[in-house]
């Protein structure tokens, strides 16, 4: 019956009609909308796999970073020490002032440099480079006033994206004391940064630049914490997490001997040039000074533009570290060096004599001695002891330069010494060899006759020197010089020379201070001291060119010495630029080894003394545990 | 029309799997908004929205009664009346967050324009059967289109470019359904591409930079691509298995721009992870499916054309908001149906299901 109805329908109705009205007429449309909607969440699901299943890490660590604010705790800086464990570099704990880079706008730093006396362009530059690093320090040792600024202006309204930690100031001897061994620390450059061995550090990282700061900068530098803290995204901390506490670097004991040290910068108050002293029998270095000096406190982390180019545009250099650096004509003190090498040749022995007329000529040219009386006939011991040029020429003449040069080498000369500091420079010992390496000509052996005394090519540092001097007198060891307390000794090269051509030599160095020479000044009436002056003329060396000074180019002054003549124990080079006369340089040693012989008697006497209060024991309370200080001035009281 | 009332008022005559879909998803929606407001200043707004379901609910109810060819007759008043209303909300209604597009009646606000959607189905629907022919003829799209395009504007005036672009799917599809020719539908597809650009000069600043930080977030991770940004690492974060309520940051640290609104499928995202996401849209494929089941088994073409246009709507809801939680789509601030948090959105897609039932409820009469 239905069915008859419909069909009654469809004819009531135009077939026409009827199809329009077909839903069914769009049914592949509807599938075709199906299909769609198919693909629409296929889209969507893959969004959200992609983020979801396919690399989720990413997005954790960025909802990480999003809710934890971390804040470094810095590690402070280990101690430098000296060989008695007294504090040549300490830290101080100040404020430094680090900006939040999710909250850093542009348009706030114009007034934050301004406040805090930062150079707008440079804290631009700075937050530009600062890369995904969360923080960036902008300024360390804040004043009161700065802190006092900072406090009142860091709430959401003004600049909230400053933040104040608590940092370590590195504090160092005042006036310049021990600057060129300890070095300095600063704020890691941009060509630092992309060097090798400074892979794991980051922008506005404070590391070593030089001195043992930077030699020992991995031992120094300690891991610096963080302290965490969760937020939300207005800021507002919400609960404190776990904190990573910071570990300090360790601390760095040297080989410096403070007292030394004091009596050494003392002695080179008011010259420039520098002093070295080492124990020849190790090559422990117990005090080293150059001069000019600077301030290491005016660098400590982020230096100003002004203060930098004070002291870097000096025309004196006083960043030079003229002990390992300076590259200066050694002149007679490289005489005994001759002798052995005229002694062991067999081309001398203690009686060949020769005449000294005040000079003498060589190939066509005339070479003067510095007596210009001259010496008359004279042989090897006083010729040491005069420091007799004539002498000399006719014991290079006979050697030749090649002879010389080995000699030379042996005793360190035109080789790094390898001193833990860096940049150490190797000096030239000259040979036919290097001459041809050098400019490609053939060596004159009217050369070889300046080269006989210290004069020519060749040239050295203070280090070398007192190294190539100490290592003669110590039986013709030469150690590896270092600073590093921990460092076992280094036996660099050994000759086997015979003992008696070296007793010539060391007794000669011993008439230079002992029998009327040219260092008398250094005697010390309990200690038998050996040395060896040296007056250079200066040619145009690296050190004066370009300088316009006038006493440019007066004679240097040179004095090593070691002490006691048998078995010495310390071995002091001072150089004094433009000293004028090798006699000036003689007393800056001569203080050095009192106060090293003084310290060493005193030291004597408290161990006898304790022991006789040990047998004692009742009267112990009688006994001065302190050694009275009264031949120099402390170094705590310099330190100060 | 009391009659028909009367004859269909069965409540099991109603699309059960459909009405049981959309609660699934109304509970999820709930759920979540009561989680991702703890403790802010929106606490309230799930038991508001528990409130708005069960009103939403009793009105397909009521919508499922109506015959729709009554609604139909009438649908060229009614949509006078929209028009008239948007009108007024542009005259006389709130501002909030810099755009007027409430409009406040009784103490409660609503949102003109999400009603606008129900009128402009009914009317593409009606139109649409008024033609009785094969095709659609480029006249007939005109007036299509113009109809479709005075509200659009009004709400793109608002400005609420948003809710304007939801109108375009139900225009779409209706021209689809009732035969549009593909040659017209090629050529139109090449204008849009062509005055895209010019449009984009048009656009308000805020929603050019919404446009470009879609295309490159990262350009200004402070400003607009942050919202985009953010929600991608809430989504990151949710992972396969998510975060749970706890252990989600994004949401409840306050990194998500309005997590029980806009933002909702993302906080969702990341507190049950892929997962949970599957789940989610699966659901919502299955209501967009049941509704087109709907369309497939009506009585003629006007319930083909008002399921149809409800589909489209959906799937476009969808597409848009979920495909922004992503970073898929640009930020349009769009709600996504039944979850976000919201009156006039709800009571607008209860009453278009509602639309939906009453074509179901008359699929054996003609």
């Amino acid at each position: 019956m239905a069915i008859i109805e419909s069909e009654h329908r469809r004819d009531e109705v135009s077939p026409e009609r009827l199809l329009r009205d077909d839903p069914r007429q769009a049914a592949n449309k509807v599938a075709l909308f199906q299909y769609l909607a198919v693909a629409v969440f296929i889209f969507l699901i893959s969004g959200f796999w992609k983020l979801q299943v396919q690399n989720p890490d990413v997005y954790s660590e960025a909802a990480e970073r999003n809710r934890i604010k971390s804040t470094p705790i810095l590690a402070p800086r280990g101690k430098i020490l000296d060989r008695d464990g007294r504090v040549i570099v300490d830290n101080k704990a100040s404020y430094s002032l680090l900006l939040n880079r999710d909250q850093i706008k542009p348009e706030h730093l114009p007034a934050i440099a301004q406040a805090l006396g930062l150079d707008y362009e440079e804290l631009a530059r700075k937050i530009r480079h600062m890369g995904s690093t969360p923080q960036i320090i902008i300024k360390d040792q804040l004043s009161r006033d700065d802190i006092a600024w900072v406090e009142s202006h860091q709430d959401e309204s003004t600049y909230p994206e400053m933040q104040l930690i608590e940092a370590w100031r590195r504090q160092y001897p005042q006036d310049g004391f021990a600057a060129h061994v300890v070095g300095y620390v600063g704020e890691i450059s941009e060509a630092e940064l992309n060097m090798p061995q400074y892979l794991d550090y980051q922008q506005g990282d404070i590391i070593g630049k030089d001195g043992l700061e930077r030699e020992y900068d991995s031992v120094l530098r300690g891991v610096d914490g963080q302290q965490r803290v969760l937020v939300d995204s207005w800021g507002r901390e919400r609960q404190a997490e776990e904190t990573q506490a910071a570990v300090p670097g360790k601390d760095l004991r040297t080989t410096i001997d403070l007292d030394l040290q004091a009596v050494a910068e003392l002695a080179m108050a008011d010259k420039r040039g520098a002093v070295v002293a080492l124990d020849p029998r190790d090559g422990e270095v117990l005090a080293m000074v150059s001069r000019p000096t600077f301030d290491a406190n005016k660098f400590t982390g982020r230096i100003s533009r002004t203060d930098w180019n004070e002291i870097a545009l000096d025309p004196y250099k006083p960043l030079l570290n003229r002990a390992i650096q300076a590259q200066l004509a050694p002149g007679s003190t490289f005489k005994p060096i001759m002798a052995i090498a005229g002694l062991e040749s067999g081309v001398i022995d203690d009686e060949t004599h020769f005449h000294c007329p005040g000079g003498a000529s060589f190939y066509g040219h005339y070479f003067a001695c510095h007596l210009k009386g001259g010496h008359g006939d004279i042989t090897l011991h006083r010729a040491i002891s005069q420091s007799c040029d004539v002498f000399f020429y006719n014991v290079g003449n006979r050697l030749g330069i090649d002879r010389i040069a080995e000699y030379g080498e042996l005793a360190g000369i035109g080789h790094k010494t390898g001193i833990d500091l860096p940049n150490e420079t190797q000096g030239t010992m000259p040979s036919s060899r290097w001459k041809m390496r050098m400019f490609r000509q053939k060596w004159y052996a009217g050369e070889t006759i300046s080269v006989s005394i210290g004069q020519g090519a060749v040239t050295v540092s203070p280090l070398q020197i007192a190294a190539a001097l100490g290592g003669l007198g110590a039986g013709a060891r030469w150690y590896k010089p270092h600073l590093l307390a921990s460092e076992k000794p280094v036996l660099l090269r050994e000759a086997h020379f015979n003992p008696e051509n070296l007793e010539k030599v060391i007794s000669g160095m011993y008439g230079v201070v002992n029998e009327g020479g040219t260092g008398r000044a250094a005697v010390l009436p309990d200690v038998k001291i050996c040395g060896k002056t040296g007056t250079a003329q200066v040619a145009a060396s690296s050190l004066t060119k370009g300088a316009k000074l006038k006493s440019a180019l007066a004679n240097n002054a040179w004095f090593v010495a070691f002490g006691p003549m048998e078995n010495p124990e310390v071995v002091v080079a001072a150089l004094f630029e433009n000293g004028e006369e090798s006699y000036n340089a003689v007393p800056i040693v001569r203080d050095i080894l009192k106060a090293y012989f003084d310290k060493k008697a005193r030291k004597a006497k408290a161990a006898a003394e304790k022991e006789t209060a040990e047998s004692l024991a009742p009267l112990r309370l009688l006994a001065s545990p302190v050694p009275a200080n009264l031949s120099f001035p402390s170094p705590e009281g310099i330190l100060q | 029309m009391i009659r028909a009332l009367a004859v269909y008022r069965s409540f099991k005559d109603l699309d059960w799997p459909l009405v049981i879909v959309t609660l699934a998803l109304c509970t999820l929606g709930v759920l979540q908004i009561y989680s991702a407001t703890l403790a802010t200043k929106w606490q309230d707004a799930w038991w508001k929205q528990i409130v708005w379901t069960a009103t939403g609910f009793a009105m397909m109810w009521v919508a499922a009664n109506i015959d729709y060819h009554v609604l139909l007759g009438r649908a060229l008043y009614l949509y006078l009346g929209c028009v008239a209303l948007l009108l007024a909300t542009g005259l006389l209604g709130n501002k909030v967050f810099g755009s007027t597009r409430w409009i406040r009646v009784a103490g409660f606000t609503f949102q003109t324009s999400e009603f606008v959607k129900i009128v402009l189905i009914l009317l593409v629907a009606k139109y649409l059967t008024d033609i009785k022919a094969d095709t659609l003829e480029w006249k007939d799209l005109a007036k299509l289109a113009g109809f479709v395009g005075v509200p659009m504007l009004l709400v793109m005036k608002e400005p609420d470019l948003g809710t304007s672009l939801t109108y375009l799917p139900i225009l779409v599809c209706g021209a689809l359904m009732a035969g549009l020719r593909w040659k017209y539908l090629i050529i139109i597809t090449g204008l849009l591409f062509v005055t895209l650009p010019i449009g984009y000069h048009f656009l308000k600043p805020y929603q050019k930079d919404r446009l470009v930080s879609f295309i490159n977030p990262d350009r200004d991770p402070k400003g607009t691509g942050f919202q985009v940004i953010q929600s991608k690492i809430a989504v990151g974060n949710g992972g396969m298995w998510g975060r749970g309520t706890k252990e989600s940051s994004q949401t409840h640290l306050g990194f998500l721009p309005v997590p029980h609104t806009d933002f909702i499928f993302s906080s969702f995202a990341e507190e049950h992870g892929f997962v949970g996401v599957v789940i989610a849209l699966v659901l919502y494929f299955l209501l967009i499916m049941q509704v087109v089941q709907n369309a497939q088994t009506a009585t003629d073409k006007a319930g083909l054309y008002i399921c149809m246009g409800v589909a489209a709507l959906l799937l476009f809801h969808v597409l848009v908001n979920v495909g922004m939680v992503v970073g898929r789509m640009p930020v349009t601030g769009i709600p996504l149906p039944l979850m976000s948090s919201g009156g006039s959105n709800t009571w607008s897609i209860f009453l278009m299901l509602g639309l939906v039932n009453s074509v179901r409820l008359r699929r054996f009469v003609n």
